[in-house]
């Protein structure tokens, strides 16, 4: 029986002061006692509206209820029969939008930790022996994915699990998209992403770095000379926006992208015993207030800088980023501008940052996205002494594959177009899903993009084949627990 | 993985090397580039394909020693891979076509003009290299560049072959008419690779005359897709990343004391790193 208790168990976490100068995870993991000390506040509501809030619609009350019956094993199969990235999910979703947002016991408590729970499960399984080998593709057609992010991994992962051979292109010399070169070691440790690559590559998962799709090869290529059968673009919106004002090119500005890509795909922290080098100063502002601001801030306070501040144009309420992500940086002492919008970039004779120039906002009337519009307040010019100025005000999809392709539709704001239920694009045999799609998203949108576009490719290559119905894709393609 | 197929030792710090790379050179433009890692940890940077061979399935690359990476992968020899190339990278360079062609390369940019001055020769278009260097035995591929070019002119700072003198003094001698006599026009394009002193001069030097120029410039870069804006170049007031819409640029337009600041951004680091790796680095690369 479910047992009342008001709040979530406590995730355990490094000392605040102690962690802001490394890039050790930030959180240590429920054991098994809290884990099912916290499975159990669950009450196995009979209209788990939980799931609903989940993208990927994982049977959460189930997995949470072998928790609290201590059967991992089981938990484990209805975890990774739903999502094939749980550690990785478990630790980076916004579950506070999501799935814990709808959890019934909000309305008198706090909500079930499925997060928490989640990663539990996951880091469980990686901990178990495993002597899963590559099954032999049993299928004849060839399905090729680009770009190995959070989408044409799991896209992969499931087509493999059909009895597909796939092959994975991407671009950079690592894979794992956002996931290896974004989100930094202390929110997600490398070797929880490289698991769960090994997993895929085990179940057959051919993945091919340092090919760029567009340049190396031409998407028509894999399709009229490489006998591909299907392609599934998961390109993601790697394009970092600038803002235009006056100084951004001087020493010391960066995309987020450019920083975080330093840090954790060159592992700049790391200098020079790597050799990709990174200047943080003592004083860095971030403009911008999402998940990769946070990143970007908590990342410079990694490399030595004594004062991390986030410049927002709007207020506490519109910022994006996960509210734990939001937590720590309070934690470990960023600094936050609110309703400060950045004006110029200033800087010394050798164009070096020196400073800030912003100005004070104050909300008006809501604008497009529905959020208040931030409107400049008259005589409020000021400037913010600081070293580094990082731009984390939104990505866009890459244009180099789309623009390299004939016959490829993308909206205004340069997404591609493809139907969200099945990735199908406006050509046949071309499927996509994730950030190129959406346009800046989430792991787990990315992740169930991936998921839909594998059976809408299976089906379309059954009817091809002439098959009727295509085999139970819900059964054949959950891959077994490993 | 890339394997070396073979090395050539051009000058102490130039090495050429000829790359197994058979997807790259199949898609390879003239102009175009590739970006290596040499080592796990190591840093990617960005080299020209000098030249290459689509039925071989290999692309040419020189190296210039410059610093840390730079030496490690010229230190490599034959038989060695490249832990990482992908490519190729960057677009062609748009000449428009009908006139005469002036490369002007020094250092690395006599490799990179290769492929570059051959193309527009089998295009039909009339064409002169002048490549430069300190003293003769630092010019580099000249009986190559002969080959792929209608006139070949060397300069060097000590006048141990061809003019005595800076590239661009030879440029402007063409400029004003000086090469007529012995068959060689004045330029009505010119494309600039090398040192960005160098390209800066030769953009002063074609400016006054409203000769269409175009540097091939060489920021620094990190990924080559498009994903950092690391490699941002101002080009007239117009913000360009250099690995998608360059290398080349319209000389006349590009802010070069941006891009020489923006180029030392790391220099004390990097010197650092050289310094601390010196011995080390040796060794690795002998090991490897
Ligand atoms: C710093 C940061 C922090 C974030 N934090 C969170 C978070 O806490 N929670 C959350 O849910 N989401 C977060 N996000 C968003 C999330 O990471 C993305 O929505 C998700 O990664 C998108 O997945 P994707 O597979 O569509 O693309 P990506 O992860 O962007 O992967 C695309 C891959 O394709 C490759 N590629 C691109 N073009 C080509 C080509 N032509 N040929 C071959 N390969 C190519 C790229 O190199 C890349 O590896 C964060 C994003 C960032 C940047
Ligand atoms: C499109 C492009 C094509 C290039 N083609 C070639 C080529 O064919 N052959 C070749 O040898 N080099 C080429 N370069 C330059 C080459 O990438 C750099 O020399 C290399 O990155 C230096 O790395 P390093 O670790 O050896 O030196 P570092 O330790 O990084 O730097 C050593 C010194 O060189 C300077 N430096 C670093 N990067 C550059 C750069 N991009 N341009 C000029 N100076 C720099 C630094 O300021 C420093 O003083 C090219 C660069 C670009 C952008
Ligand atoms: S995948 Fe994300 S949204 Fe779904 S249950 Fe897990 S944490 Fe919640
Ligand atoms: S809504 Fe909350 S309490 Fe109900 S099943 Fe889902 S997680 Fe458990
Ligand atoms: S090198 Fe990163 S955008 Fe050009």
């Amino acid at each position: 029986m479910p047992v009342k208790r008001i709040d979530k168990t406590p995730m355990p976490q490094r000392d605040a002061g102690v962690r802001a100068h490394d890039f050790l995870e930030v959180n240590e993991g429920y054991d098994l006692q809290r884990a099912m000390f916290e499975a159990e506040r669950c009450l196995r509501c009979q209209d788990a509206v939980c799931v609903d809030g989940c993208p990927v619609r994982i049977p959460i009350p189930e997995f949470i209820h072998a928790i609290a019956a201590g059967d991992m094993t089981e938990a484990s199969s209805i975890l990774r029969g739903a999502n094939p990235l749980p550690a990785i999910c478990g630790r980076v979703c916004p579950q506070e939008s999501q799935c814990e947002l709808l959890c019934h016991m909000n309305n008198r408590f706090t909500s079930a930790a499925i997060g928490h729970l989640e990663r539990f499960v996951a880091d469980w399984e990686r901990d178990q022996p495993n002597n899963e080998g590559a099954r032999q593709p049993w299928r004849d057609e060839k399905i090729a994915v680009i770009g190995s992010g959070p989408a044409g991994l799991v896209c992969a992962g499931q087509m493999v699990g059909m009895g597909y051979p796939v092959t994975v292109y991407e671009a950079l010399h690592a894979p794992g998209g956002v996931l290896r070169y974004g989100i930094p070691e202390f929110r997600l440790p490398n070797d929880v992403l490289d698991w769960e690559i090994d997993v895929l590559k085990r179940r057959g998962v051919e993945i091919v770095t340092n090919v760029i799709v567009g340049k190396t090869i031409a998407l028509d290529d894999l399709l009229n000379n490489m006998g591909f059968a299907a392609v599934f673009i998961g390109t993601g919106a790697g394009l970092p926006k600038f803002l235009g004002i006056p100084g951004e090119n001087l020493n010391g500005v960066f995309s987020a992208n450019e920083f975080l890509t330093r840090i954790n795909l060159m592992r700049a922290y790391d200098f020079p015993n790597a050799d990709t080098p990174m200047k943080v100063g003592k004083r860095v502002a971030v403009i911008g207030a999402g998940n990769t601001a946070m990143d970007t801030v908590r990342s410079a306070l990694r490399m030595g800088a004594e004062k991390g501040l986030i410049v927002y144009r709007r207020s506490e309420t519109e910022m994006t980023a996960r509210i734990e992500e939001h937590h720590h940086a309070i934690e470990e002492g960023v600094e936050f501008h609110w309703l400060t919008n950045p004006l110029e970039v200033l800087g010394n004779n050798e164009g070096w940052v020196t400073g800030l120039k912003c100005q004070v906002m104050e909300l008006g009337e809501p604008d497009d996205s529905g959020r208040a519009r931030p409107v400049p307040v008259a005589g409020t010019e000021f400037v913010i002494p600081v070293d580094n100025v990082v731009l984390s005000i939104g990505t866009t999809p890459n244009p180099l594959l789309l623009k390299s392709t004939t016959g490829l539709e993308t909206d205004r704001w340069g997404c591609l177009v493809a139907d969200e239920e099945s990735g199908r694009t406006t050509r046949a045999k071309i499927y996509a899903g994730g950030d190129v799609v959406t346009g800046a998203a989430t792991v787990i949108l990315a992740a169930g993009a991936g998921k839909n576009a594998a059976e809408a490719i299976h089906r379309d290559l059954a009817e091809a084949r002439g098959e009727e119905s295509p085999a139970a894709i819900a059964v054949v393609g959950a891959p077994s627990a490993p | 993985m890339a394997r070396i197929i073979s090395k050539r030792v051009l000058t102490p710090v130039t090495k050429l090397f000829i790359v197994e790379a058979p997807l790259i050179a199949a898609a390879a433009q003239p102009g175009q580039f590739v970006i290596a890692r040499v080592r796990e940890g190591g840093e990617r940077i960005p080299l020209t394909i000098a030249d290459y061979g689509r039925d071989r399935g290999e692309i040419t690359i020189v190296v210039q020693e410059v610093g840390v990476t730079t030496r490690l992968l010229g230190a490599l020899d034959e038989g060695d891979d490249i832990l990482d190339v992908v490519g190729p990278l960057g677009a062609e360079p748009e000449i428009t076509p009908g006139g005469h062609v002036v490369g002007v390369g020094g250092g690395f940019g006599a490799a990179a003009l290769l492929c570059l001055m051959r193309d527009l020769s089998e295009r039909g278009e009339q064409t002169t290299a002048i490549i430069g260097a300190r003293q003769k035995d630092l010019l580099i591929l000249t009986d190559e560049l002969s080959a792929v070019c209608g006139h070949l002119e060397l300069c060097t700072d000590d006048g141990s072959a061809g003019l005595k003198g800076f590239v661009t003094e030879r440029l402007q001698q063409l400029i004003d008419g000086a090469g007529v006599a012995d068959g060689i026009g004045p330029p009505d394009r010119v494309l600039a690779i090398g040192p960005m002193p160098m390209m800066r001069a030769v953009a002063e030097t074609t400016r006054a005359a409203g000769i269409e120029t175009l540097a091939s410039m060489d920021p620094l870069m990190i990924d080559g897709t498009g994903m950092c804006g690391g490699c941002r170049v101002t080009v007239g007031n117009e913000v360009k990343f250099a690995c998608v819409d360059g290398p080349f640029f319209d000389a006349h337009q590009v802010d070069f004391d941006e891009a020489v600041r923006r180029n030392k951004m790391y220099a004390d680091l990097e010197s650092q790193a050289a310094e601390m790796q010196a011995p080390e680095c040796q060794a690795s690369a002998g090991a490897s």
